[in-house]
């Protein structure tokens, strides 16, 4: 190699991790440290609206002993819970047939679904809640489908005018699924694409029945698409501000709501910050451990 | 390859008209005469016509695409070296807090990543008077901090997926360093670059929650503008932005698509003809 | 067995193919191929990539399903029976373990569909374990495993349900030299042992050779030449299969004439006449193919105690292997002759039979010349 000079290890190089470096340590990794820190403060009536304990330790739990005392937090993270959980495993129940029938299309067909699938990605996501707004009223052509369908199922005492589906936590859900359903199949189909086919015909060469031959091949084998798939949906779902603030029922509402309440309202930064620690240590807390679980696996499966 | 079975076909047909059938409906509806979002009074293009007459609507239009090209490139920049960094410049001090710090507001749900980055800035102004108010400058940062993790995402999985020995073997044909990556690295990943850089494009143009926490009085990206609207209840004008939207998306995907798959196509062939060649 | 297991014919048809044809669209993959196979022997098919061999293994193992023609298994026919309920097991070219099950596992996941006790079934696993040596490595997954581990999982899991066919998918493509001369001893061993009929497809006609008793020939979808080992490698039926299988010296010939004994032919390639030993009659075509193999070439330095078929020409270039070289004579007439020479003597350089530039005698056992009708 040829002499230092002044694009060698010490100049250009330091640029160009530092640059990023230094990034995403003010505007990450700081902001992180602002909530952590605020959540163990007091909130008062000045500006900033906060202060720390001015005698040991410094720090208070008051923010998380009301996080679990008070009804209100403990209902919203359960609603949060809830709907998450509920989403995720619906986008699974769609996501993985339309993954594994992706993988087996004709080459040409498959190019043109999956750029279906990324499609309503790069549409506005709002756009997307709005068109389902429209949808899910009263009035519309869907909810008349729906109720004319509930109408011929139950008995003529129980028919009604309408299905009351928006804001409700059923329309939160309905339309989280839809708005990550991709996130869920995409993640799949990466998976399930570079699976072995000749371990299919294995397991039925050996007297497994198509159906079987998934229970015992397929599906064990696209656990980490489905892992990964689920996370993508359910940590957004869970956090989710926006639908639940179009369709969703306001006197209920979902941890998001609660925090940007908490901030914008009563201006009390220690609390929103307690929930948001909360939120994060909840929802990280699984992702760190499956990332754990990934790796250790991967060191064990050199293949 | 294995058949599909009738039971996958159908999910997969269902799935697609889910996916579909609410945009499909937005598009019939923003034609529709009446004042009234769901039922059809007639057709009518007088929804297009308000949008451009809509100055709040123009404006706000305007400061997302001002806000979604400047952050979009800035974070190109800096999530390239990034991805750079993290997969080409071996172990470094600080190398995995730096991938981990990357990744963070990927794994964060939006509101945690708009709340910190709010109390940053309110802090930041009391400490060093910097922003004393909101508005482009903070949330260009805003928007180029979480554009940037997509971008690093993008680029570090392209990298990986390349043979090392390319660059070594500029290194030993006397390249500098910098050299390689220049006519070497960057080259050849010139296209993940692309595709970030829409990518970070995109996101930037469809944010809502993070904006929502960072923007200040008088800027309105075009998303909080839909929200606020929407909020009040649903209007045709929004459906006509929502199908004109959807028809820009279409055509560009369908362009860069047909592009790709002709670069792709032309490549083949010259691989085929440089092999039929050498025989 | 009481069968001559290097017989040309099976004594029975226990695996029947009757005028087979595969079709992908426009392409013939398999055209009327047909051919018995005995029970209990160990069957290969050979031929280079795309000749039609896989095509026609995946028809026996029930993945595709013939175009036209029919295939009987222990009399039964297999139209339109699927994989799962075929008596026939495969051992996969990938092996095709299934990465999240233990060898054990792996081994007995067949078994799951049979009607058997819990206790039966652990009792096959081991007894199979056993067969292929690997009882020490019951709780291990297949990535813990060598290459040739993994082999033998794979042979296992295949033989656990004890089919009446197994199919074996180039078995030993994946292993290194060394191990693959062990592991086709292991094989028609195992094969042995259990007496199950084995089908082997391989383009690899060293393991065709040592594994089978009877070889199929393939080429661009239908069988040349069916054989055994022996036959094929001396007795070629053709050009083709001369020249497919070991390595081979070939001239166009012209016949002069025929007596008894001899035929005469005129190699204007050598710039000689030879004589070959004849067998069976000539269909009077003058143009013919004449071949013989380097190994049947005798090379020496002083001339031949006899005149039949001898050669003068001079050392052009050779190859030391070891055990053998192979040289390259160049004859007046301008053509090359491979002959192979085996170096039974320890050599020093003086010791060597020729070297560059030296003037030598070839000469050839007119049974050793193969004549064949068909030309270039």
């Amino acid at each position: 190699m040829k002499p230092a000079s002044w694009f060698d290890r010490r100049g250009w190089s330091d640029l160009i991790i530092g640059l990023p470096y230094a990034w995403a340590i003010v505007f990450i990794f700081l902001p992180i440290c602002i909530v952590s820190a605020l959540s163990f403060a007091v909130p008062i009536l000045n500006s900033p609206p906060y202060e720390f304990l001015k005698t040991w330790p410094y720090l208070s739990f008051d923010n998380f002993q009301r996080l679990f005392s008070d009804s209100i937090y403990i209902r919203a993270f359960a609603v949060s819970l809830f709907n998450a959980s509920i989403a995720t495993v619906l986008c699974l129940l769609i996501g993985y047939p339309m993954a594994l029938g992706l993988t087996r299309v004709p080459k040409a067909v498959n190019r043109v679904l999956l750029m279906m699938i990324v499609l309503p990605f790069w549409t506005s996501f709002l756009l997307r809640v709005y068109a389902w707004i429209g949808l899910m009223g009263n009035n519309s052509w869907f909810n008349h489908l729906l109720t004319g369908l509930y109408n011929v199922v139950v008995p003529q005492a129980w028919h009604i005018a309408n299905i009351q589906i928006m804001y409700t936590n059923f329309a939160v859900i309905f339309v989280v699924v839809y708005s990550y359903l991709p996130f869920m199949i995409l993640p799949l189909y990466a998976n399930l694409e570079k699976l072995d086919r000749t371990l299919d015909e294995a397991a039925m060469d050996l007297g497994s029945r198509p159906v079987q031959v998934f229970l015992d091949v397929t599906l064990p084998l696209s656990m980490p698409g489905i892992i990964a798939g689920g996370l993508l949906v359910f940590i957004p779902a869970a956090g989710e501000l926006v639908i639940p603030s179009l369709v969703g029922n306001q006197s209920d509402p979902m941890v998001g709501a609660i925090i940007s309440q908490e901030f914008g309202l009563n201006h009390d930064w220690p609390m929103a910050s307690a929930i948001s620690v909360a939120l994060l240590v909840i929802l990280v807390m699984p992702l760190m451990a499956y990332t754990r679980f990934q790796s250790r696996a991967e060191a064990g499966g050199t293949r | 390859m294995k058949r599909l079975s009738r039971f996958l076909l159908t999910m997969m047909c269902l799935g697609y008209v889910y996916l579909y059938a609410p945009i499909i409906s937005l598009i019939v509806f923003s034609f529709n005469k009446s004042r009234l979002v769901t039922v059809w009074g007639g057709f009518s293009t007088v929804w297009y016509g308000r949008l451009f007459e809509n100055s709040q609507i123009l404006d706000a239009a305007w400061l997302s695409l001002r806000l979604a090209l400047t952050s979009a490139t800035i974070a190109t920049i800096l999530g390239t070296m990034a991805g750079i960094a993290l997969v080409r410049f071996g172990p470094f001090r600080g190398r995995t807090m730096l991938s981990g710090l990357i990744t963070t507001p990927l794994v964060m749900p939006e509101v945690l990543t708009g709340v910190s980055t709010l109390l940053l800035f309110l802090l930041m102004a009391k400490w060093i008077g910097w922003p004393a108010r909101r508005g482009f400058s903070t949330l260009l940062i805003a928007h180029i901090t979480f554009s940037m993790t997509y971008v690093t995402t993008v680029i570090t999985s392209r990298l990986s997926s390349i043979d090392v020995s390319i660059e070594e073997a500029a290194l030993d044909l006397g390249s500098a360093p910098w050299q390689v990556l220049k006519d070497i690295t960057l080259p050849v990943i010139s296209p993940a670059i692309l595709s970030a850089w829409l990518l970070a494009f995109t996101i930037s143009l469809d944010d809502v929650v993070i904006t929502s926490f960072t923007n200040g009085p008088g800027y309105n990206t075009l998303p909080m503008l839909v929200w606020a609207k929407v909020r009040l209840g649903v209007t045709p004008d929004i459906n006509a932005l929502g199908s004109l939207i959807v028809a820009v998306v279409a055509i560009g995907v369908t362009l860069s698509s047909i592009i790709i798959t002709r670069s792709e196509r032309r490549r083949e062939r010259e691989i085929q003809a440089a092999l039929a060649g050498g025989h | 067995m009481d069968r001559d297991p290097l017989s040309a014919t099976p004594s029975d048809r226990f695996i029947s193919v009757r005028t087979v044809t595969k079709q992908f669209g426009q392409f013939t993959a398999v055209d009327r191929v047909s051919l018995d196979i005995g029970k209990g022997e160990l069957f290969a098919l050979l031929g280079s990539s795309g000749c039609g061999k896989t095509t026609l293994l995946r028809m026996l193992a029930g993945f595709e399903e013939p175009t036209s023609g029919q295939i009987f298994i222990d009399g039964e026919d297999m139209a339109g029976i699927a994989p799962y309920h075929r008596p026939v097991n495969m051992m996969f070219q990938s092996y095709a373990l299934f990465p999240h099950m233990t060898v054990e596992k792996n081994i007995g996941y067949g078994l799951k569909h049979e009607r058997m006790t819990k206790s039966e079934r652990d009792d096959r696993v081991a007894a199979m374990l056993d067969l292929v040596q690997l009882k020490a490595f019951a709780r291990r997954h297949p990535h813990q495993l060598s290459g040739g581990q993994r082999q033998r999982v794979a042979l296992a899991r295949a033989l656990a349900k004890q089919p009446k066919l197994l199919l074996l998918d180039e078995p030993l493509g994946a292993l290194d030299k060394k191990l693959r001369e062990q592991t086709q001893f292991e094989i028609a061993n195992i094969q042995y042992e259990t007496g199950i009929t084995f089908v082997v497809v391989t383009h690899d006609q060293e393991e065709a050779m040592t594994l089978a008793s009877r070889i199929a020939i393939m080429d661009s979808g239908s069988i040349r030449q069916l054989d055994t080992p022996k036959n094929v490698y001396e007795f070629p039926s053709s050009r083709f299969v001369a020249s497919f299988i070991g390595s081979v010296n070939l001239f166009d010939a012209e016949l002069v004439r025929q007596d008894d004994q001899f035929a005469h032919i005129a190699v204007p390639e050598i710039g000689v006449t030879l004589q070959a030993l004849r067998r069976g009659q000539l269909h009077g075509k003058t143009r013919l193919t004449c071949a013989f193999r380097p190994e049947k070439v005798h090379m020496s330095r002083q001339p031949p105690a006899s005149a039949v078929n001898t050669m003068q020409g001079v050392v052009q270039d050779f190859g030391y292997f070891g055990k053998d070289s192979l040289y390259r004579v160049k004859m007046p007439a301008g053509s090359l002759i491979r002959v192979n020479a085996t170096n039974d003597l320890r050599a020093g350089d003086d010791d060597i039979v020729a070297t560059w530039e030296d003037e030598v005698y070839l000469a050839i056992d007119p049974a050793a010349i193969m004549l064949f009708e068909d030309e270039a």
